[in-house]
């Protein structure tokens, strides 16, 4: 419940803005609560031609990245990552060595790096995503040999306007983190992170909603070389024996699909989404004799992206990852809101 | 500086010391390791007759004083004499400021066998403070190293079982490399340990002790009094050195407590109160974890530690000094009211603003500090602990018990801060339509109390409307905690409108116009649902209680919360309250309506007097309605015409037929406070008191002088709101006719 998406159908061409108000704190007027009609990208945003350098952020791409919402970072300051780094890794050493003390700066065996990610960001209001790197360093080559890359996360905002405008200076609004690597880190750095800017690091889920959204938008994103399928996964709840459903459509034939079902290039409405969904689940219906309506969705990709419904995306075209952060920047800041 | 032996109480000593000042300084200055030359500065012994088998300790302190040579115990019946005086009367009533330095330094200076020295030691109990002086120069001692280990060791446990008796701790602290090192002597180092732990200031912790420490503890391996110190230097020196404590230690100093704490305590509640709070081990970082949870999700509520993040920047290792600026004061070392006073100026928050919730003192502190900074970290704090972890709407948690104990935090510091939390009310709005009205029932009605007020406009729909499917549906103990909860609710705006209008603090946009609002629209909810809750209970006494408890509220608003609206109950609570079997909830009533009289009557006079020209107005309704129920209340408690003169359209008025069937016989005098049914209990009382032999129970017998009588009766039964109301409301026009006249005065 935690998801809550009562969508009203209306058309979504601009984020619709659920403020902060400066008065919080204070006794104020809101406008966030309940009916979250959340703001939907617009089209031509996330299909959007200009892209970040394809070099620098190619390590991002064809990774699975776990999702998170962060709330506000208190006091973060830029200029200090070195020292941050230096923090952050006697950090992980002591929590790793419990009961040993350990000074802060020395080597240690998992080598922490921070760094950002200036061309990460949507607006001149979004922060530069900053990027975390841990690689433990091999104590037997010393440090001739390169340090193996054990884990890395990141934390970004994309058009994440909605939140950023609205908070103090001493706030740093960085509302998405992703992270690949083992659990056991992202909990280390995640802590740290909470215990030293006061923020919070919560699961970011995907509502079947969503997910339908992001198949929408996606299956209509044409690209040039020859794509790889639309598929979509259905669990079917409350059976005795898991049952997965795949259902994979030729991206040609999504694209035609999805084609005939919009009305205005650049905008998306959630009638639109629900025709298209339920054109397939028609499609589906003909021949299996299925309602794929009444199971459950929970993974999609496309050429683009793939999204689990766990939280989990995996981006594959490095054009499209502003438009996916963009979309991604939203939920999150939804969750913190 | 030094406490002069010559100030010593009579009470303790009837033996006034004439011996010349002893002048330690001096002889510390000449030479303080030898203990020969020492004793050539004091006078020869003095022919001191001890006249009594019992010396007193001021002869055994100059003795002892004054030996010069390795005396033997055994032959030495006169030393033997003087121990058992200085141990009785350390044990008795504990040992002066001034016997320490003698004692301690006999102790140290190894003259004596160590069967003497450690008896001296077990009986440096002090009676009230001890000089600092005395220890230092007994640490000048353990340096030169004239005694045995055992001695040494003896001595640390001592001066860590005493420590808070020490008057000052200046000088002490100048011997804090002294003692570090001692760090190196293997069996010292765990008392060293705990006595730097005791001593360390900020300006102590230095990098190469810091080396120093994790040399040791890379030799001794993982050692709870390293770790101890160690976690220490973090707290002032995050930025040098981290570590983790296992979260199982429980004991950091295994130091036994010595053979004095008990003595101690003993003399301290035998002297004057109790002692002073020896300072507790804060380790804030290990904390008891239930089970193993999601690192992202616990609902422990964050220990307050300090943060990292506000030092200044790292430059280099020769900036090192640079730290030594004593400014901030770590958050986990603020353990009592006067530290936070004395320190209030360099505090900081804590790293993780949910901690302040646990603690009194951090709130003390945010109620000082109104930062906009504080309340929206604990927004976004607070928002995501609550959804995340929310009982009832995350699907198999099974952690209700924790959140119902994170709610209940968070209410208590809203109780504390007298102050709703933003992020509790959005989460109420939010999470309010699915709840079931069961799970953390008190916890989440306690919090709804504290929804802050303001010009929220769909509150309605978020709060009201849910709470009243649940209040309907719910059995009557929950509606009343319901009721309970929302003159909490009535309470807290009224509280906060009060506070705001003494400090004419404008700036926030709750205007009085919307405030009346907000409360006009809670007053009429409640009256709503009460109407319904008492038909579908059937006219619970229980639940008209609480009705009625939330009306007593309301009837004020005007004079006790300078409120300019007036509401009066509706004719479903009024009639069933009036007409209830329950003299409480009659003599409620009647205290509610003369509250409701004394405030319309004052509003009219401000009215009149114009006083507030741009004062509300009270609509003439509320006049109108008021002098209904009056007449209804007249008739019914006095005149017995109830039925007959009821004007309200909701009201008991019947036609005279209807009340001729009844067969009821002189209906005109039959319905008062004598037959009320609420009241009958009394009048039978009353009657048997007054003919004890008539067991007819002749009603009628109580007129005139004796319904005076009864009058009285039941003033002294504890009705005093029925008191208030027929002395205000109803006026007696004549001794003749007072059992029948009745006169509405407003």
């Amino acid at each position: 419940m935690a998801e809550e998406a009562p969508e009203d159908g209306g058309t979504r061409t601009l984020p619709s803005l659920r403020r902060l108000s400066r008065a919080l704190p204070f006794g104020r007027t809101h406008g966030r609560l309940g009916a979250s009609s959340s703001g939907r990208p617009v089209v031509s945003a996330l299909c959007s031609q200009e892209s970040v350098d394809p070099q620098k952020t190619a390590f991002l791409l064809r990774k699975a990245w776990t999702l998170y919402s962060v709330t506000p970072l208190y006091r973060f300051r830029r200029a200090r990552l070195r020292d941050y780094a230096r923090l952050l890794s006697a950090f992980i050493a002591a929590e790793r060595h419990r009961g040993l003390a350990v000074a802060v700066g020395a080597e240690m065996d998992i080598a922490v790096r921070l760094s950002s990610l200036a061309e990460l960001r949507g607006t001149d209001l979004d922060q530069a995503a900053l990027l975390v790197q841990l690689s433990s360093r091999s104590r037997a080559s010393s440090r001739s040999s390169e340090d193996k890359p054990v884990w890395s996360g990141w934390f970004c905002s994309m058009f994440g306007d909605d939140l950023s405008e609205n908070i103090p200076e001493d706030f740093t609004s960085l509302p998405l983190f992703l992270s690949h690597g083992a659990e056991s880190y992202t909990a280390l750095v995640g802590s740290w992170f909470q215990k030293t800017f006061d923020c919070c690091f919560r699961r970011l889920a995907i509502s079947p909603q969503n997910l339908s959204w992001m198949v929408a938008m996606w299956a209509g994103c044409g690209l040039d070389t020859a794509a790889s399928a639309v598929e979509l996964v259905f669990s079917v709840p409350r059976l005795a024996q898991p049952l997965d459903i795949f259902y994979a459509i030729h991206p040609e034939d999504a694209k035609a699909l999805w084609d005939t079902v919009q009305k205005t290039p650049g905008e998306i409405t959630q009638e639109e989404v629900d025709v298209f969904m339920d054109c397939l689940y028609a499609h589906f219906h003909r021949h299996f004799k299925i309602h794929l309506s009444a199971a459950k969705l929970v993974k999609v990709s496309t050429a683009i992206a793939s999204a689990h419904c766990d939280g989990i995306v995996k981006i594959l075209h490095s054009q499209y990852l502003p438009g996916v952060l963009m979309l991604l920047t939203e939920l999150a800041i939804s969750q913190i809101q | 500086m030094r406490p002069r032996r010559s100030s010593r109480t009579p009470k303790q000593s009837p033996h006034v010391r004439r011996k010349t000042q002893t002048d330690l300084s001096a002889w510390r200055k000449g030479g303080r390791t030898d203990s020969e030359k020492s004793l050539q500065h004091h006078q020869s012994v003095n022919d001191q007759k001890y006249d009594s088998q019992e010396g007193s300790l001021e002869q055994a302190l100059s003795y002892l004083e004054k030996v010069q040579d390795r005396v033997a115990l055994k032959k030495n019946s006169v030393l033997q004499r003087h121990l058992d005086t200085v141990e009785s009367t350390a044990l008795k009533q504990g040992l002066p400021p001034e016997g320490f330095e003698i004692l301690l330094n006999v102790a140290l200076s190894g003259k004596f066998a160590d069967a003497v020295n450690t008896r001296l030691l077990r009986s440096l109990i002090p009676a009230s403070v001890i000089p600092e002086n005395s220890v230092v120069s007994a640490v000048s001692w353990l340096c030169v190293g004239k005694c045995s280990g055992n001695i040494q060791l003896l001595f640390l446990k001592w001066l860590i079982t005493v420590f808070d008796f020490i008057d000052r701790k200046e000088q002490l602290n100048a011997l804090y490399g002294f003692f570090f090192s001692f760090l190196q002597d293997e069996k010292m180092c765990p008392y060293i340990c705990h006595v730097l732990y005791l001593l360390t200031r900020k300006e102590n912790v230095k990098p190469f002790r810091i080396r120093r420490l994790l040399d040791l503890q890379a030799k001794m391996g993982m050692q709870s009094h390293l770790q101890a110190l160690l976690s220490l230097y973090k707290l002032f020196c995050p930025e040098l050195v981290t570590i983790t404590l296992p979260g199982k230690m429980k004991t950091y100093f295994k130091n036994s407590e010595g053979p004095w704490k008990a003595a101690i305590t003993a003399v301290r509640s035998r002297n004057q109160g109790p002692s002073p709070l020896s300072q507790a081990v804060v380790l804030g970082t290990s904390q008891p974890q239930s089970r193993k949870r999601k690192w992202n999700a616990q609902l422990v509520i964050p220990a307050s530690s300090r943060s990292t993040n506000n030092l200044e920047e790292i430059r280099g290792k020769s900036s090192v000094c640079l730290y030594n600026t004593n400014k901030s004061f770590p958050v986990e070392q603020l353990q009592t009211f006067p530290q936070l006073l004395q320190n209030i100026h360099r505090l900081e928050f804590p790293s993780q603003m949910g901690s302040v919730l646990t603690s009194p003192l951090l709130l003390h502190y945010m109620n000082c500090m109104k930062d906009e900074s504080i309340y929206l970290r604990l927004y976004y704090w607070m928002g995501q602990m609550l959804q995340e972890e929310c009982a009832w709407c995350v699907v198999d948690n099974p952690n209700e018990e924790e959140f119902k104990s994170f709610l209940q935090s968070i209410y208590k510091a809203e109780c504390f801060l007298q102050e709703g939390f933003s992020a509790c009310e959005e989460f109420l709005y939010k999470t309010l339509p699915l709840w079931d009205g069961f799970c953390c029932r008190s916890e989440v009605l306690s919090l709804v109390s504290w929804i802050p007020l303001s010009n929220f406009s769909d509150i309605k729909s978020y709060l009201y409307d849910p709470l009243a499917q649940l209040f309907f549906t719910s059995s009557i103990y929950f509606k009343c905690s319901v009721l309970e909860s929302l003159k909490q609710l009535l309470q807290n705006w009224l509280n906060c409108n009060v506070i705001r209008v003494d400090s004419e603090f404008s700036s926030l946009n709750t205007t009085l116009s919307g405030l009346v609002n907000m409360v006009a629209e809670l007053v009429h909810f409640v009256g709503w649902i009460s109407t319904i809750g008492l038909r579908l209970e059937d006219n619970s006494t229980f639940l008209l209680h609480f009705i009625l408890d939330f009306y007593g509220t309301v009837c004020d608003m005007y004079l006790k919360y300078n409120l300019p609206l007036l509401i009066m109950p509706p004719a479903g609570v009024f009639y069933p309250a009036l007409l209830s079997m329950d003299s409480v909830n009659l003599n409620q009533l009647c205290h509610i309506m003369y509250r409701y009289r004394t405030n319309l009557v004052a509003a009219k006079e401000n009215e009149q007097s114009k006083k507030n020209i741009l004062q509300f107005k009270f609509s003439n309704q509320t006049y109108q309605e008021y002098n209904q129920y009056i007449i209804a209340m007249v008739g019914c408690l006095w005149t017995s015409s109830a039925f007959q003169k009821d004007i309200h359209p909701q009201g008991l008025c019947m036609d005279d037929k209807v009340l001729c069937k009844t067969g009821v016989k002189e209906l005109k005098t039959s319905f008062n406070i004598v037959y009320h049914p609420a009241m009958m209990g009394y009048s039978i009382e009353f009657l048997k008191q007054l003919c004890p032999d008539d067991t007819t129970f002749n009603f009628k017998l109580i007129k005139g002088k004796k319904w005076d009588w009864y009058l009285e009766y039941l003033y002294s039964q504890g009705l005093k709101g029925l008191k208030v109301f027929i002395e205000s409301s109803i006026s007696r026009v004549s001794q003749a006719s007072r059992s029948k006249a009745a006169n509405v005065q407003t």
